[in-house]
């Protein structure tokens, strides 16, 4: 097809225009994405539908290329920043109509440990994936975490460490969580580098995350989890 | 060509380079979190004694202790305005160990990553990272480095920015990506696409090739990838020793000597010129590799199959170079790019 087929956003219909994002998204186009996302709100949706139908699901297709080694980083990133544009005008709406939120998640690197890209990753897809991201930056102490969390009513506590001389810092912040009688208040999902899915369960996180596309899907599982939990209670 | 690199390779088949740095700093008490850099005006007995470990242990070329010593980084530490001068003093010891050292010895000043995503997907211009690379050249520069060594980058804009920086210091310089994710960099760079950035580079390195990683079976395949290029220019291979394991609280690489004097080994015969190691590689290690290599002849190219049955299996089943890659999704519609 030539160039001559220039896509009109406004002239699709619903179920098209939300196909036409997924592509969108996927080739990380902000302006695009922000028009659709104002069609649909015009069209009568509800931020909360336009949020998850659309953009969440629109990076689910974006994370699971990213997992499968079909994305990379920078894909994602732009992607992401994507869903950004889309979720700035979407934000102060779900503010007013008092829609559920995704999740929260307080997120940083351990005491000792000042390698942030993956943290970042991480913190960047979750915020594609519609949660709300509150980053404590690199060198945490336990207080850090735990004190964030509270205050901010976080769902998810998340840690990462690159180096092999922090990474048994996480299982400090997990007993400190114990011994105060808050470990279940929190899903714990911890990753980097030198880490894998034995060294996660022997320090008793709820889940040990590969990479950041495996920390999305992760987190939207055990907040599902937690959720249902606490519906049932 | 007048550097000591140079004249180095050109009287040998091969060289030794060297193993960690942070994993031996570690070991000397160096604290979690503490940038190892400071140690260069604070610990300089400690950083002699890091490098005399490479020296005695038989590597023809060692990395000075600046890998965080850019802006970007040190900022972390309130030490921005250090760069330089942390640069500078690390290269001043490492030329002090190399010039006792009996034999020629190349003293490889080391360039990290700033750290930062770069635009347009990040935040840090190309301009900024020149000038932050710039920097810590001339530091080095200063010390006395022979070359510069770029190491552990992901993204090819920065190993093109730092080239830059490189060019403005007049400093010769080899360059070496982590491909870390299934074959790739973090940033999706596969070996055969190193090849083709490093060849349009305007200041191309002496040399080019692959460091850290995951493990030493995965490097290799990455060599292979290299090869299969037709590239010239000499390679190489810095691998982890082995990968880290927990076990009852503690940490250690699982790479043993005798591992790591085959990974070397095999190196060679993939076609790197320049060997070593990185994470969890200590003096130990390099004198089983030093002897491996000195005693052992050069074999013919090994196949992966070969690769994986002398050291382990790869963490993915392909590299990204081969036709069986997954392709990208497919567009329904077409937009204007």
């Amino acid at each position: 097809m030539s160039d001559e087929d220039e896509i009109i956003l406004s002239e699709l219909d619903d179920d098209e225009l939300v196909q036409q994002m997924f592509d969108d998204l996927y080739d990380g186009l902000k302006e695009e994405i922000q028009e659709s996302v104002n069609i649909l709100l015009g069209r009568g949706w509800q931020p909360y539908e336009v949020l998850t139908k659309a953009l969440v699901g629109g990076m689910t297709i974006v994370g699971k290329d990213f997992r499968d080694g079909i994305l990379f980083v920078p894909e994602v990133l732009l992607a992401a920043n994507a869903m950004k544009g889309g979720m700035a005008i979407l934000k102060p709406l779900l503010a007013e109509t008092g829609a559920p939120t995704i999740g929260k998640m307080v997120i940083g690197t351990v005491k000792g440990d000042i390698h942030d890209i993956g943290k970042n990753l991480v913190g960047m897809m979750m915020e594609g994936a519609g949660f709300e991201v509150v980053d404590l930056g690199i060198n945490n102490p336990v207080d850090n975490y735990l004190d964030t969390a509270e205050k901010e009513g976080a769902d998810i506590v998340g840690m990462s460490a690159l180096l092999t001389t922090t990474m048994p810092y996480m299982k400090v912040v997990i007993d400190t969580m114990i011994e105060r009688g808050i470990r279940d208040n929190y899903i714990v999902l911890v990753g980097g580098a030198p880490l894998n899915e034995e060294f996660g369960k022997a320090i008793g996180a709820d889940a040990y995350c590969r990479d950041a596309a495996v920390a999305v899907e992760t987190a939207k599982e055990h907040v599902q989890r937690k959720h249902n939990r606490s519906k049932a209670g | 060509m007048t550097n000591a690199l140079s004249k180095l390779l050109e009287t040998n088949d091969w060289l030794m380079a060297d193993g960690a740095t942070g994993t031996n700093l570690f070991n000397m008490g160096l604290g979690a979190g503490d940038p190892p850099e400071f140690w260069n005006e604070s610990e300089p007995d400690k950083i002699r004694a890091l490098y005399r470990g490479a020296v005695d242990s038989g590597s023809d070329i060692f990395l000075t202790n600046s890998f965080g010593a850019n802006a970007s980084r040190l900022k972390l530490h309130n030490a921005q305005h250090r760069a330089r001068e942390l640069s500078r003093l690390s290269a001043e010891l490492a030329r002090e160990i190399a010039d006792k050292a009996g034999r020629p010895v190349v003293v490889a000043g080391s360039v990290g990553p700033t750290g930062e995503i770069m635009e347009p997907v990040g935040t840090l211009s190309h301009a900024l990272a020149v000038e932050m690379f710039h920097e810590t050249a001339e530091g080095l520069k200063e010390g006395g480095a022979d070359v510069l060594w770029l190491e552990t980058i992901s993204a090819p804009e920065e190993y093109r920015a730092a080239a830059e920086g490189f060019k403005l210091a007049g400093m010769p310089w080899c360059g070496t990506m982590s491909f870390d994710t299934a074959g790739r960099t973090m940033m999706g760079v596969t070996s055969s696409d190193m090849v083709q950035m490093v060849a349009s580079i305007e200041n191309a390195p002496l040399a080019f090739g692959a460091n850290c990683g995951t493990g030493a079976s995965d490097i290799l395949r990455t060599v292979l990838g290299f090869v299969a290029q037709g590239t010239e220019m000499p390679i190489i291979a810095k691998g982890n020793a082995g990968i880290p394991k927990y076990h009852d609280g503690h940490i250690h690489y699982d790479g043993t000597p005798a591992l790591m004097a085959d990974y070397a080994v095999l190196a060679r015969n993939c076609g790197a010129r320049i060997i070593g190691g990185c994470c969890g590689t200590m003096p130990e290690h390099l004198r089983a590799m030093r002897e491996a290599l000195e005693t052992r002849p050069k074999g013919e190219r090994p196949t992966l199959e070969k690769i994986v049955e002398a050291l382990g299996p790869f963490s993915s089943d392909n590299d990204g170079t081969g036709d069986d890659v997954a392709p990208k999704r497919e567009r329904r519609g077409r937009r204007k790019s």
